[in-house]
């Protein structure tokens, strides 16, 4: 061990929220003046990580020392006072404010009275977007403003902080070329200045440009640290996946038949751009992408539930309308959205009226539901997809995130939809569960369900897809076969600038 | 690839063209217009009969009716813009004003013990408000109803059909309450001074400020680490504090307490909010629009008799115009968002 205490240090930090255990054993060692890279696949723990540093959630166990001291923040403010501050790879800022409010809210300068100052407030801003080389009005609200842009706000704000610790949480998933390059420019000159910086990154041509140290995790513990000129992209890649994909991915063989879901130059300003796309008989489709690239806005516009402004959606060659998820349920679509809690599930509810809510007109044939028609309809889907529960009437809440999963499915099971689209299927399930689900939609998919799955988790795509479309900042890039559809493949597509198409290699 | 930050700085945005800037800046503001509205309804209403303005009485009302609901407008539109409501403040000025008629009646106080302790009263009426919304985590719609029942209650249980007369009030108040100061009455004065102390307050410090963040985007109030749950607090326990104000304002305007009094006031305060632009959901607004809201709805309240509109329209013109504000921000606020995002697309 060196003698000089690092300016960050976690040893052994766990976090687990109810039944999943998010963090295992998070470790991780970053000197001050030195830009070190935190990689891992998605749900490998680093955002748990990140959020304790932040003070955002307290650690179950583990060290955490800053600059040799031990620390306890019990909230942000606490961990911001101590010199460390994180930038979000979706920055939270508050709309209706000016940018210069945003940067100060909260240690606004004041006079003896209370009075903030904001001639001062200003003249700081325009001086920290001068250094940071950046033209946006300081008086302008931040709604609107593009996610690059508001991630230098953040900067800004951390500069202005002095951070000692700065955290980029895939600062550069969604910045085009320059704003990287101007990223990265910034980060070289905060770690001259002394500062610790944390760099998250999918993108491994930042990572090896940029850092000096990189620590790899996976499953929610620590792998390695090691210094950047002794590993290569190939080591990192392979601690990174550390097992075999088919283990995970149990995917069966089905017979793809005659086109579903149809869908064509589907368009939304601001959102989503010329979206086609086709699901089979017995096929999954991935619809990949970085968070904010408008994935799940497709889903959305395609079931109904938003508009859109341009564009045509078919079920089997009959015209799906636009903004009429009802119809669209008639017509034989499913839905299950990526936050189960919020839009799946009547929480507290029990599991067979979760269950039977979108075919209660059906069962109701004197206008009436009643509980042991209700049951008797959903004891078949609960027993079909293994539902874990003592009964039917346990409240849907007190689930575990797999088990709501599967009820969520059931429930739109039970309409009988010819094509099911998929939000994040197993976003916050552990990895047990989640090949349970995995299974589930395989088995669908071969009884000829048509499957639009979105993902953010690579190897999930990449395990159960028959087909991939990739989506980045609202523009398809790329359409990938199995076969073609290789990590880097997807990630590149992913990450590219819309106006730089990539070979797209049509699917028969 | 250099790392030095020393590339040409963008130049500082320049400062617009002082007077066409200022004079674009005003004409989009919200309190523009409904100070405009205002000038056109009086001007109208003058212009049918001049004694609306041109009178002693007239000139008199003119700030003196509002001068209550734009004290509860005040401290609604500060609980508003955190994204809360308050319905309570009707029955919080009723039960204020009867404790403060039962101490005149009962004890000896000076007026000015009475009025501390009426404030501090509305204040603490307020407080539980506010920490039911903050610590239980109840929406504030749903707490301030049943506040709203529950403050009546308590007063109806004490009153019973008890009503403090003008003849039990101390006379120096009653004389403050339908006096005047320089041509304005002394109440539109006190709400005057307090317009000034919120407006400094919501503008200029971090209180304020932080009220329009928690408002704006409460998660991301979190993760910049302010004090939520006490800035909700202190909203309440302001609206609370000047529904106690309110209370002795109309004690020593009208001097008959009865068990009903401020009732169905609570709605005249949000609408007033909402007509004067504070957004529904937070973050955006000001006390200055939500004043301007009660002016122009007290006013209209004395200006349609005049204007010969029947009894029966008037109620729906107050409506229409609530409604008519909200539309008219969603349409302003869609258009902004769409303007931005179009900007964004083109560069």
């Amino acid at each position: 061990m060196p003698d000089t205490p690092a300016a960050l240090e976690l040893r052994d930090v766990a976090k687990s929220f109810g039944p999943v255990r998010a963090l295992r054993s998070g470790s991780l060692r970053v000197e001050a003046g030195s830009i070190h890279a935190l990689v891992g696949e998605n749900g490998a723990g680093k955002s748990t990580l990140v959020k304790i540093v932040a003070g955002l959630y307290r650690r179950d166990a583990g060290d955490y020392l800053l600059a040799g001291e031990q620390v306890d923040f019990r909230n942000t403010a606490d961990a911001k006072q101590a010199g460390v501050a994180v930038i979000y790879q979706e920055p939270t800022l508050f709309p209706d404010l000016s940018v210069t409010e945003n940067i100060f809210m909260g240690r606004q300068p004041t006079n003896r009275w209370g009075r903030i100052d904001r001639a001062a407030m200003r003249t700081e801003v325009v001086e920290l977007f001068a250094r940071l080389g950046v033209p946006i009005e300081p008086d302008r609200p931040t709604e609107g403003l593009s996610i690059a842009d508001q991630q230098l706000i953040e900067i800004a704000k951390a500069l202005s902080l002095d951070a000692k610790v700065l955290i980029m949480d895939e600062p550069t998933a969604a910045l085009s070329g320059n704003e990287v390059d101007r990223l990265m420019s910034v980060a070289r000159t905060l770690r001259d200045q002394g500062c610790a910086v944390v760099f998250i990154s999918h993108r491994f041509d930042e990572v090896f440009a940029l850092c000096d140290t990189i620590t790899v995790m996976r499953d929610g513990g620590y792998i390695s640290t090691d210094p950047i000129s002794a590993v290569t992209e190939d080591q990192i890649v392979q601690r990174l996946v550390g097992r075999e994909v088919s283990d995970l991915y149990p995917k069966l063989e089905a017979t793809v038949g005659k086109p579903l879901l149809e869908v064509k130059g589907l368009t939304r300003t601001g959102l989503f751009q010329d979206i086609s796309l086709t699901v089979r008989e017995g096929e999954i489709v991935g619809l990949a992408g970085l968070v904010g690239a408008g994935r799940s806005e497709v889903a959305q516009a395609i079931f109904g539930v938003d508009p859109y402004e341009s564009g045509e959606v078919t079920l089997e060659g009959r015209q799906v309308p636009a903004g009429d998820p009802r119809r669209a349920i008639e017509m034989g679509l499913a839905f299950v959205p990526e936050d189960r809690r919020q839009h799946g599930l009547v929480l507290d509810a029990p599991i067979s009226r979760n269950i039977t809510l979108p075919t209660s007109g059906r069962l109701a044939r004197t206008g009436l539901i009643s509980t042991g028609i209700e049951n008797r309809s959903a004891a078949d889907w609960a027993a079909r997809l293994e539902v874990k529960a003592a009964t039917l009437d346990t409240l849907a809440g007190t689930l575990s995130g797999g088990n709501q999963q599967k009820v969520v499915l059931a429930k739109w099971l039970s309409t009988r939809p010819k094509v099911l689209i998929i939000d994040e299927p197993t976003r916050g399930i552990d990895v047990g569960t989640k090949s349970e689900v995995h299974r589930l939609l395989s088995t669908l998919a071969q009884q000829g369900l048509g499957i639009l799955m979105i993902s953010s988790e690579l190897p999930e795509v990449l395990g159960m897809a028959d087909r991939v479309i990739v989506l980045s900042e609202g523009h398809q890039t790329a359409e990938l076969s199995r076969e073609d559809a290789t990590p880097e493949a997807v990630m590149r597509a992913a990450t590219a600038h819309h106006s730089t198409t990539l070979n797209v290699s049509e699917a028969s | 690839m250099t790392t030095t930050l020393d590339a040409p700085a963008p130049a500082a945005p320049q400062p617009r063209h002082r007077a066409a800037g200022r004079l674009t800046w005003l004409l989009k503001q919200r309190e523009t217009g409904i100070a405009v509205a205002f000038i056109a309804l009086l001007v109208v209403t003058t212009a049918v009969n001049p004694n609306f303005l041109f009178s002693t009485d007239g000139w008199r009302d003119l700030t003196l009716t509002p001068a209550i609901l734009v004290c509860l407008a005040i401290g609604q539109a500060m609980v508003i813009i955190t994204r809360n409501v308050d319905l309570s403040v009707g029955s919080t000025l009723g039960l204020t004003a009867y404790l403060a008629g039962r101490l005149f009646l009962d004890t000896g106080l000076p007026v000015i013990l009475v009025v501390l302790i009426a404030v501090a009263a509305g204040a603490v009426l307020g407080l539980i408000n506010g920490a039911l919304v903050a610590f239980a985590k109840v929406p504030a719609l749903v707490i301030t109803l049943g506040t709203l029942y529950v403050y009546r209650g308590i007063m109806l249980e004490w009153a019973g059909s008890d009503r403090i007369n003008a003849s039990d009030i101390p006379p120096g108040l009653l004389d403050f309450g339908t006096g005047s100061f320089l041509f304005i009455p002394n109440l539109a004065w006190i709400s005057f001074a307090l317009l000034a102390v919120a407006i400094y307050l919501m503008r200029s410090t971090r209180v304020g400020r932080e009220f329009y963040a928690i408002g704006s985007d409460p998660d991301a109030a979190t993760l910049y680490g302010l004090r939520d749950k006490r800035r909700v607090l202190q909203a309440f326990a302001t609206s609370g504090a000047l529904a106690g104000l309110a209370g002795i304002l109309y004690v020593s305007r009208y001097g008959t307490i009865s068990s009903g009094v401020g009732q169905g006031i609570e709605l005249e305060a949000v609408g007033a909010a909402v007509v004067g632009g504070v957004a529904i959901f937070g973050g955006s607004g000001t006390v200055l629009g939500a004043a301007l809201g009660a002016y122009l709805l007290t006013t209209i309240n004395r200006a349609l008799p005049v204007l010969g509109i029947p009894d029966f329209w008037q109620q729906a013109v107050v409506g229409a115009l609530i409604i008519g504000a909200i539309v008219l921000d969603r349409y302003f606020a869609r258009r902004q968002h769409d303007k931005l995002l179009a900007e964004r697309e083109e560069s």
